[in-house]
C-alpha cells in the first residue's frame, strides 16, 4: 500500500495566464482526497504565492509536492538570480518586484511573508546566481 | 441535509445516450449507462446547464402543476421580478399583477418588494461584518449549494440571509392568514418561478429550517395564460404593486449587489464564470471587495431555464420599466426582521471525495493517478464519463470499469484476435 503520493509541476516563465495552475491543481486534489477545507487553505495560498515569486522573479522552475497521511511537503526550484538578503525578503512589504508586475497588482511584499505564515515550517536556500529552493510543510492533522 | 433532490427529470424515451450533457455539467454529475443519462443526485446543483444543452429535450424541469391551485381555499402568486422582463411594451407591473389576479390567484406578493427589505438589511449586515468581507449573495440556490460541496472555506462569507423569494413566501402567508382568517394549510403560497434550483431549494432548503413556498410553478407555463388576462387588465388595472427600481433590479446581474448602494462589489454571471470568481476568492484574492453578487444563470434570473425572453433583451425591458420608479417602495417597519437571517447552519458536504481517511485517499488517488496514464487522455466521453479523470475516479469508486474505455477495449480485442489468429496458424500448422 501507499503512503504518499507525489506531484511534479514545471512552472513556465513570464506566463502570467499559466500562473497559479499548479496549486490550483494541488487544491482539487486535496479537496479530492477529503483533506480539512483549513489545510486545503494555507497549502492553496502558500503554494500560490510560491508559483507567482518563481514566475515574477526567476523565469519558471519546478515544483514537487508529496503527500502522506501526516503532512504536506512542497518543494519549489528554481535557477533565478537569487535572493540576497533571505531575512529583509522576509519582511511583509519588502518587494523586488519591478514596476510592470506591480501594475498587475503583484510584487506587494507579501509573498514570503504569506508562505510562512500558511505553512508550519519554511526552509529557504538561495545562491545569488545559482538560485534558490523553498521547502515547505503543511501538516495534515 | 442528508436527503439529496434534484429538480431535473430524464424522459428516457428521448435521451439518445450523447455527450452533450455530460460534457456541459459544471460539477461532473452526469454519466451515461446503459444508452441513458443519469445524475448523481448529490453531486447536482441545479443550475439548469443539461436542460438547456440537450438537443432531444429529455431533460426536463421539475415544477409544480397549474393544477396545484385548486389543492387551496386561498391562493398568493409571488412573481419573481424576473417575470417582468418577459413582456413586451410592459409600462405598468401592475399590469401583470391584476392579470395574476385575474388568472384565478386570490392575491399577489411581489418577491421584488421582499427583495427590497433583503437589500435594506442586507446593507446593514455587509457595514457591521467587516469580518466576513467579502460577503456573498446567498439568493441563488444554485451557488450556495455550489458552495456548500466544493468551497467549503467560503461557507462562513455567506450572507446569512433568506433568499426574497423565502421572505415573501413568509410575509404573504402571514399577511393572507390575517387577512382570511384561515388556518395556514388551506392557503397556498406559490411561487412564479425562472428557475427549478427553488423546487429543490423548497425541498430540502439550505440555510433556513423549512420554506414557506408552497409549490413552484414554471414562468413558461405562466406566461402564455397570463396574456389575455393581460390584455383584459389594461383599462382597470390595480394598484398592487409593492416594489421599486430596487427590487425590480433583482431580476438581472448587478440588482442585487446595486441595491446595497456601494461601489465596492463585483457582480458575476453564468455557471462557469461564478466557479471562476469563486476559486479566486477562496485563495484570497478578492480580499479587496465588500460583496460577491454571484447568478448561476447568464444575465442572472432572467437566464434561468423556465423563462421564456432572451436573458439579455428581457435585462434591457427590465430597465425600462424601471426607469421612472422611485428607488424602494418597501421597508423595513421594525429595525430586526428575525424572520430574515438563517436559522440553520449550513455545513460543508464533501460529496466529492474519494476516501474516508488520508490512507484511503492517498491509495485512491494513486489508483486514478495511474489509470489516467493509460487513458489516452481524448476526453472523448464514449465511456459515458466527461473526462478520462472523472473515468478513473469512477473506477476507482467502484461504479465503473477500465474496458468502459473504448480505447482500452479495442487494444484488449486486438490482443485476443491476435491471439486467436496465433492459435489459428498453430493448429493449421499441426494438421498438416
Amino acid at each position: 500500500m501507499n503512503d504518499k503520493i507525489t506531484m511534479h509541476y514545471m512552472v513556465p516563465a513570464d506566463d502570467f495566464t499559466r500562473a497559479g495552475e499548479a496549486s490550483s491543481s494541488v487544491k482539487s486534489k486535496l479537496k479530492l482526497m477529503g483533506v480539512k477545507p483549513e489545510i486545503v487553505r494555507k497549502v492553496a495560498i502558500a503554494m500560490y504565492e510560491g508559483e507567482i515569486n518563481m514566475v515574477i522573479h526567476a523565469a519558471g522552475g519546478t515544483i514537487d509536492v508529496t503527500i502522506t497521511p501526516e503532512e504536506i511537503a512542497i518543494i519549489l526550484k528554481d535557477h533565478g538570480p537569487g535572493i540576497e538578503d533571505i531575512d529583509q525578503a522576509m519582511q511583509a512589504g519588502f518587494s523586488t518586484a519591478p514596476d510592470n508586475i506591480r501594475d498587475l497588482g503583484f510584487g506587494a511584499g507579501m509573498g514570503l511573508p504569506n508562505m510562512k505564515k500558511y505553512t508550519d515550517e519554511l526552509l529557504i536556500e538561495s545562491e545569488l546566481g545559482v538560485g534558490t529552493t523553498v521547502k515547505m510543510k503543511v501538516k495534515v492533522v | 441535509m442528508s436527503e439529496f433532490f434534484t429538480s431535473v427529470h430524464l424522459k428516457e424515451e428521448l435521451c439518445m445516450g450523447c455527450i452533450n450533457c455530460i460534457k456541459r455539467c459544471p460539477t461532473q454529475a452526469i454519466r451515461v449507462r446503459n444508452g441513458k443519462a443519469v445524475i448523481t443526485k448529490e453531486f447536482c446543483i441545479d443550475c439548469g446547464e443539461c436542460i438547456r444543452i440537450c438537443p432531444h429535450h429529455a431533460k426536463e424541469a421539475i415544477y409544480d402543476s397549474l393544477e396545484i391551485m385548486k389543492q387551496y381555499e386561498y391562493t398568493v402568486a409571488l412573481p419573481a421580478p424576473s417575470l417582468y422582463g418577459q413582456f413586451n411594451h410592459l409600462d405598468d407591473v401592475n399590469i401583470v399583477l391584476t392579470a395574476l389576479k385575474k388568472m384565478g390567484f386570490d392575491d399577489v406578493y411581489e418577491v421584488s418588494g421582499a427583495a427590497e427589505l433583503v437589500s435594506e438589511i442586507s446593507r446593514s449586515y455587509v457595514e457591521n461584518h467587516k469580518d466576513k468581507w467579502p460577503v456573498i449573495s446567498t439568493a441563488c440556490p444554485t451557488v450556495v449549494r455550489l458552495i456548500q460541496v466544493r468551497f467549503p472555506n467560503l461557507i462562513e462569507h455567506l450572507l446569512p440571509l433568506s433568499a426574497p423569494v423565502d421572505l415573501a413566501a413568509f410575509l404573504a402567508s402571514r399577511a393572507a392568514m390575517k387577512k382570511t382568517g384561515l388556518p395556514r394549510e388551506k392557503i397556498g403560497i406559490l411561487f412564479i418561478s425562472p428557475c427549478p434550483a427553488k423546487v429543490t431549494a423548497v425541498k430540502s432548503p439550505i440555510g433556513i429550517d423549512h420554506s414557506e413556498i408552497d409549490g413552484v410553478l414554471a414562468m413558461k407555463e405562466i406566461y402564455p395564460k397570463l396574456l389575455p388576462f393581460m390584455k383584459d387588465s389594461i383599462d382597470q388595472v390595480e394598484n398592487l404593486s409593492i416594489s421599486g427600481r430596487i427590487g425590480i433590479s433583482w431580476g438581472a446581474t448587478g440588482g442585487e449587489a446595486g441595491g446595497l448602494l456601494s461601489e465596492s462589489y463585483l457582480a458575476a454571471d453564468g455557471i462557469e464564470n461564478v466557479i471562476r470568481v469563486l476559486e479566486d476568492l477562496e485563495d484570497s484574492k478578492l480580499d479587496q471587495l465588500e460583496f460577491i453578487e454571484l447568478n448561476a444563470c447568464a444575465g442572472g434570473c432572467v437566464g434561468g431555464v423556465l423563462t421564456v425572453e432572451n436573458p439579455y433583451a428581457a435585462k434591457v425591458k427590465l430597465k425600462r420599466l424601471r426607469k421612472y420608479l422611485p428607488v424602494a417602495c418597501s421597508h423595513l417597519e421594525n429595525e430586526i426582521l428575525e424572520e430574515a437571517f438563517w436559522n440553520h447552519e449550513v455545513r460543508y458536504e464533501p460529496v466529492f471525495k474519494i476516501g474516508n481517511t488520508m490512507r484511503e485517499s492517498i491509495e485512491n488517488l494513486t489508483r486514478v493517478e495511474s489509470l489516467c496514464k493509460k487513458f489516452p487522455k481524448l476526453d472523448c466521453g464514449s465511456c459515458g464519463a466527461p473526462t478520462c479523470k472523472a473515468l478513473a475516479e469512477d473506477i476507482v469508486r467502484g461504479v465503473a470499469k477500465e474496458e468502459d474505455c473504448i480505447h482500452i477495449l479495442r487494444e484488449y480485442i486486438h490482443k485476443l484476435s491476435d491471439e486467436l489468429s496465433r492459435l489459428d496458424t498453430k493448429r493449421d500448422n499441426t494438421s498438416r
